[in-house]
């Protein structure tokens, strides 16, 4: 793909996801401070920064798989609160890819793709199982439907989560570190399907250390430390002129070995 | 330079003693020197019990006749068990209506079947017709009353088939019990439903399960108003159903803390609601790991039916020694308890072998 056509503002305007004020404790601990961040339709936004800084905490946030205590979150026009309606509205447009994918292991790839949309969007199975065949050609592994999980390799195993996540046609996905886990040779095969899927227009917020992937998809990089965000700018701007020594320092560090 | 290219060597066999018979003898009698030492011993203690275990029970032993004068030879006298068999399958439930019992179990037995067949696609409207219809059908069946059959009460029934009707109705109602108990009981969010989980639970573990059976049937009656009587074996029941699922719900919730968190996240990331969540995602897997604990702990329910006894219902074990007090068999306890510890060893054994078998085919490749 080109630089030029993944570098391109979205047109539409819509926000999606707004992060106002919001702050976030563990018991006594603040690790989340003052949160702002407004996304709109089809943007591709990475988070990076050191471990520890919040940022899987400010994604998980956002399907409420932690609580805020302060501020407000909303996703696309829904309020977060503890009205578990809300909570199952947003989820069911929210997807989310983990480090660890997070397969069910008792289920076949096929059954782990058709779950949500029987139980939760109550798809026929027919119709779901058609879907889930489509999403896993687009991850580029239909041949593996009937296979168990602990079958597959690493790689295949993100890519069926994100197949999973497609399958309840999410109007956003949330990708918390998806390649950490993996060995580097298949590292690549899940980039690609996050950059094919980009392509699609998603709504995308990745925390991750692939530097290249933020190069090539992102329409703007966020750098968190210690729960705030530090600094946030486009991708040739955040790597190239940095603002923040912080930020300066850390790029060295993860850039220059 | 001179750079030689890679070649992949070839394979080659494995060592001659590590393979085969001499290889299986290597590895699991002789692995070492204690190991060879043991094998030894145990082979010769074998040697010294097995012979006459095998004359007194089937070679020097007394299989047909009608009584006790026919026992000659001095091995163990089945004549004893072949005589009351008729006693330790049915109890004192009257011959004549004894295909009842033959109905109920051959019908329970043929509704199995399809259980075990992988076309049929009914499995859980059947299943479920078994586990929650079917008790009702047979206990009517059984008393009689509500077919306008001849009433025959539960105090007649015993023997093997009331051994089967505790076991199996305490098996198949203390799991689900024990599984809302292990869900209750880790509800942070709802400190009530857990402490109540929490109390019962250890309430339940704490008293021996002859107690609760004494109590059930000495002091509950007690309590009662006037006039209402409760069945003695439905007393026994329930409190056979209430202990053993306070020790089914902490096998479960072993297996929920087994549960990574990720699964539960990954659940509610898709949208499953709490109930949702726990039926399809938590349970199947949760259940799966503690299958060696719920059958250990079915064999220990099965076992513990010969207590109730001392409510004066009489199992299989009841009836045995029943006939041990007639006078016409005094002396005959060792083939008595030989016939009812084969029994019961026959039992459990198979549920042990069934659920390793199920554990070997919902293994589903490496877990993540």
């Amino acid at each position: 793909m080109s630089e030029q056509a993944t570098h391109q503002q979205p047109a539409i305007d819509d926000v999606m996801i707004e992060l106002r004020g919001m702050h976030k404790w563990y018991d006594k601990f603040h690790v989340l401070k003052d949160i702002n961040l407004t996304v709109h339709k089809g943007e591709r936004i990475v988070v990076c920064g050191p471990s520890g800084s919040g940022k899987s905490t400010m994604i998980r946030c956002i399907n409420r798989l932690e609580e805020h205590q302060r501020g407000q979150i909303i996703v696309d026009g829904t309020e977060l609160t503890g009205d578990l309606k809300h909570v199952e509205q947003i989820r069911k447009e929210v997807g989310m890819v983990f480090q660890h994918f997070n397969l069910f292991p008792h289920l076949t790839v096929l059954d782990n793709c058709t779950l949500a949309p029987i139980w939760v969007r109550k798809m026929p199975r027919r119709e779901a199982e058609e879907v889930a065949m489509r999403y896993l050609e687009k991850v580029k592994i239909p041949e593996q439907a009937n296979k168990y999980p602990g079958q597959l390799s690493g790689g295949q195993q993100q890519r069926v989560a994100i197949a999973r996540s497609l399958c309840m046609n999410p109007r956003i996905m949330l990708f918390d570190e998806p390649t950490s886990a993996l060995d580097p040779e298949m590292i690549k095969e899940v980039l690609d399907t996050m950059i094919e899927l980009a392509e699609t227009g998603m709504t995308m917020i990745c925390v991750t250390h692939e530097m290249g992937f933020a190069k090539t998809v992102a329409n703007r990089v966020i750098f968190m430390d210690a729960g705030e965000i530090v600094e946030e700018n486009e991708p040739h701007e955040f790597f190239n002129n940095p603002q923040q020594d912080r930020t300066k320092l850390f790029l060295s560090q993860i850039l220059g070995h | 330079m001179d750079t030689k290219q890679f070649e992949r060597g070839p394979d080659l066999p494995p060592p001659i003693t590590e393979i085969g018979a001499i290889g299986w003898l290597r590895r699991n009698l002789f692995s070492s020197w204690l190991n060879s030492l043991l094998t030894v011993v145990v082979a010769y203690l074998l040697w010294l019990m097995l012979p006459p275990l095998i004359d007194w029970a089937l070679i020097s032993s007394d299989w047909t006749g009608t009584s006790r004068e026919d026992c000659t030879s001095d091995g163990a006298c089945w004549v004893f068990v072949s005589v009351r068999f008729n006693q330790f399958m049915y109890g004192f439930y009257p011959e004549a209506q004894q295909w009842r019992i033959d109905l109920i179990y051959g019908t329970l037995f043929l509704l199995m079947i399809p259980l075990f067949l992988k076309a049929f696609p009914w499995k859980t409207w059947l299943g479920g017709f078994i586990i929650f219809v079917y008790p009702f059908i047979a206990y009517g069946f059984l008393d009689g009353a509500w077919f306008g059959f001849e009433v025959i009460e539960t105090t007649k029934w015993g023997g093997l088939s009331l051994t089967l009707i505790l076991a199996g109705i305490g098996c198949v109602a203390a799991l689900p019990l024990g599984i809302l108990l292990a869900l209750g009981r880790r509800a942070t969010d709802m400190p009530i439903v857990k402490a109540v989980c929490v109390v019962f639970i250890e309430f339940w573990r704490g008293v021996p399960l002859i107690t609760v059976l004494f109590m059930s049937s000495v002091m509950l009656p007690l309590f009662l108003p006037e006039g209402v009587t409760f069945d003695k074996l439905m007393r026994a029941l329930i409190g056979i159903t209430l202990f053993q699922s306070a020790y089914m719900a902490e096998v479960v919730r072993g297996g929920l803390q087994a549960i990574p968190k990720g699964q539960y996240e990954a659940a509610d990331a898709l949208g499953l609601g709490y109930w949702k969540k726990t039926a399809l995602i938590i349970m199947p897997q949760a259940l799966k790991i503690v299958i060696p604990g719920i059958v250990n702990t079915f064999i220990a329910l099965i076992k513990d039916t010969t207590l109730v006894l001392i409510i004066g219902l009489f199992e299989l074990l009841g009836m045995i020694q029943n006939a041990l007090n007639d006078p016409n068999w005094l002396g005959f306890s060792t083939e008595g308890y030989a016939f009812t510890a084969m029994v019961f060893w026959i039992i459990c054994f198979s549920l042990s072998r069934y659920s390793m078998h199920i554990e070997r085919k919902l293994h589903t490749g490496h877990k993540r």
